[in-house]
């Protein structure tokens, strides 16, 4: 039954439930386990808003404010997904969670020949700050933040928001976007990654060192355990991991002599709610606490706000199924619910059409009122932490804490997240456990309803967004029409500014505006790269 | 004893779609059923797929599409296994396929369509079965 293993006696009476992190769970928790387990309220949980942070980040929670909801939207050509925004804004939406079409995530324009098929499909097509002044058109980008979900060209997008905002009347210090830029997770899952591991976390620690200059409001970094788990991660690797890469970061931009306190406050996370509803509480919980301790221990960071976990719970794709599509509208429910039982932040949610394609306009606000339904209708922002307390939740989040150490001694051992990335230790066992779990999956051991062994799919009847042609020639035409019009003097210079950039130590962020401003394309600023950096050939899986 | 060519599929990721955990574990799941598998690696061009499959003479290409570009993507390939004659190679299709599209993609000479959902034992069964 669900994700974790469950073994029954011939009644069918449960006799062992071990969760996919491994802890075994009893049928019945007192005070004696929480004695067993080591529990002090006081160094274990604190007061909510205080360190070690584990009941919430803010002493009252919800009841101070609801989450942030920031639902992934974006598709076709920059007007569409421009209508899309305000869409969800009108809905009640509070920030945004940009999606670009692969071709933007990896780097090449619309007319490249390895875009063909692929404009505008799982996202909308950036080509160059023209896009960017279609798509937040209307938008209040000093009271809208945006998260931009790009990873490999983080920079060269971060760069374009602040040449947007500039261009709109919005000065930089008064903008907010949040870029994914997590490119060791694109290597352990989701694959868009371009450039060598070295040169991928350069560029990250470029955008770090830039924001924390030039860009006081926006989050340089948003570090995904999301989807490391939905590449069969368990809880606690994809807290652990996902740390490990965090402190890569920090080093690389330490290294260059910036305080870890002048940046780590402005770090944010991406984690998944799929799965065993007390697991994600108990992780949450294990995760806040872990990272302020790592903070405070390995960086002597102090200030309380700069030991905040913070970032987005939600999503929850791998739950989903293409079997009874409809189930996944309560499965995303129930995840939510976890999310908030968490103390979430910021929260989305998949759609449930989302294991066949990208959501319609009626599965997206279903997922944001869903999300709005738990705040305002069932009782979330009543009381902070509400499970604080439980014998079990209390022993739970103890036993997850030390699971996602273990993971983080396990990558200490390989030397580090960026050699076990290197040469594939991560990504060997995060396949082999996914292999294991699908296994699982299919002979009934674990249960998923609507799924069944030996029965499949036979496709159901959803009304589904449909992708079209036309998207494409639009965002050619109008790549056409920017080649056009530019001052291609300048485009050439500021690629040249960004090269010498790229192949010396200087910072390529300064360089990535201004060839941003020029009209110089996605494609062309990531070819600098390119043929700069060369591009990483991944190690195998077996 | 009989002896038994293995069967050797080469298990790719076309385009720029990086979601490799289906491929990946179809991948292990082929092999544990005894075929001699290749995986590409991410984002492959429809020539250098072509140039594996021909440099690894495999009887299999088994493509994992997650974009929704599986339509495009498997009328170009199956054109140039035509074009450079190794139409003999069974090409079959895995990944977010929805069922409108299955018939498309068995019309231009897809073997088999295996969506999301679909079993190791289904996949297995399907890939052997294009031998007898």
């Amino acid at each position: 039954m669900g994700v974790a293993r469950y073994t029954k006696d011939e009644k069918g009476a449960i006799t062992e439930v071990v969760y996919q992190s491994g802890m075994k769970i009893k049928p019945v928790y007192g005070p004696q386990d929480l004695a067993d387990a080591g529990f002090s309220c006081e160094n274990d949980l604190g007061e909510p808003g205080a360190y070690p942070f584990t009941r919430s980040l803010h002493p009252q929670g919800y009841r101070s404010r609801a989450w942030t909801t920031r639902q992934y939207t974006g598709f076709g050509t920059p007007e569409q997904t421009n209508e899309r925004f305000k869409l969800m804004i009108a809905n009640g939406q509070t920030g945004l969670n940009v999606a670009f079409d692969l071709p933007t995530q990896m780097g090449y324009d619309s007319d490249h020949p390895l875009a063909e098929g692929e404009v505008g499909r799982v996202g909308m097509a950036v080509d160059s700050l023209k896009d960017f002044l279609t798509a937040f058109d209307g938008i209040p980008l000093d009271r809208i933040g945006s998260g931009l979900t790009i990873n490999a060209v983080a920079s060269i997008m971060m760069a374009m928001y602040q040449a947007l905002g500039e261009t709109k009347g919005f000065d930089k210090t008064r903008i907010s976007c949040t870029p994914q830029n997590d490119i060791l997770k694109e290597m352990i899952g989701r694959g868009a990654w371009i450039f060598p591991v070295e040169h991928g976390v350069r560029l990250v620690g470029d955008s770090i060192e830039y924001a924390v200059k030039e860009l006081p409001r926006s989050n340089p970094v948003s570090i995904c355990g999301y989807h490391i788990r939905e590449s069969g991660a368990t809880p606690a690797q994809e807290i652990a991991y996902a740390f490990e890469i965090a402190k890569a970061y920090i080093d690389t931009v330490r290294q260059r002599g910036i305080d870890p306190s002048d940046f780590v406050g402005r770090f944010s996370f991406n984690f998944n709610v799929y799965g065993n509803l007390w697991e994600q509480v108990a992780k949450f919980r294990a995760a806040r606490k872990i990272w302020a301790q790592m903070l405070t221990e390995e960086y002597g960071i102090t200030e309380k706000k700069k030991l905040f976990l913070r970032g987005l719970f939600g999503g929850g794709g791998s739950g989903l199924t293409k079997e009874e599509p409809e189930n996944n509208i309560m499965r995303g429910a129930f995840y939510a619910l976890g999310a908030a039982l968490s103390g979430a932040q910021t929260t989305a949610l998949c759609s449930f059409d989302e294991a066949y394609t990208i959501p319609t306009p009626r599965s997206a606000l279903l997922s944001l009122k869903t999300l709005e339904l738990l705040m305002d209708e069932v009782g979330l922002r009543d009381t902070v932490d509400p499970l604080a307390g439980s014998y079990f939740i209390e022993t739970l989040t103890l036993e997850m804490a030390d699971k996602i150490r273990e993971e983080m001694a396990w990558v200490k051992e390989m030397g580090g997240i960026v050699s076990g990335i290197s040469e594939g230790m991560i990504q060997k066992k995060v396949s082999q456990q996914a292999y294991a779990f699908e296994k699982g999956l299919q002979s009934g051991e674990y249960k998923k309803v609507g799924k069944a062994p030996g029965k499949e799919d036979k496709g159901a009847e959803v009304e589904l967004h449909q992708y079209n042609e036309v998207w494409a020639k639009s965002s050619k035409d109008s790549l056409a029409e920017v080649k056009r019009t530019r001052h291609e003097k300048a485009v050439a210079d500021t690629l040249r500014a960004l090269e010498k950039a790229a192949k010396g130590k200087e910072n390529v962020m300064p360089p990535l505006v201004d060839c941003c401003k020029a009209f110089a394309t996605v494609g062309e600023m990531a070819d600098v790269f390119r043929q700069t950096f060369g591009e990483w050939q991944e190690p195998g899986f077996y | 004893m009989e002896t038994m060519n293995k069967i050797r599929v080469l298990v790719a990721k076309p385009g720029l779609d990086g979601h490799d955990k289906g491929a990946k574990i179809v991948a292990l799941a082929l092999r544990d059923a005894g075929m001699e598998v290749i995986y590409s690696g991410l984002h492959q061009t429809l020539d250098q797929i072509m140039s594996t499959a021909v440099q690894e003479s495999v009887d299999v290409i088994g493509l994992s599409i997650m974009s929704g570009a599986h339509l495009p993507i498997c009328e170009k390939l199956t054109a140039m296994m035509k074009d450079q004659g190794i139409d003999h190679v069974h090409l079959v299709v895995g990944g977010v396929i929805p069922g409108q599209d299955i018939q498309p993609l068995r019309d231009m000479g897809v073997a088999a369509v295996f969506p999301g959902g679909a079993s190791f034992d289904t996949i297995v069964s399907g890939i052997k079965g294009l031998f007898q």
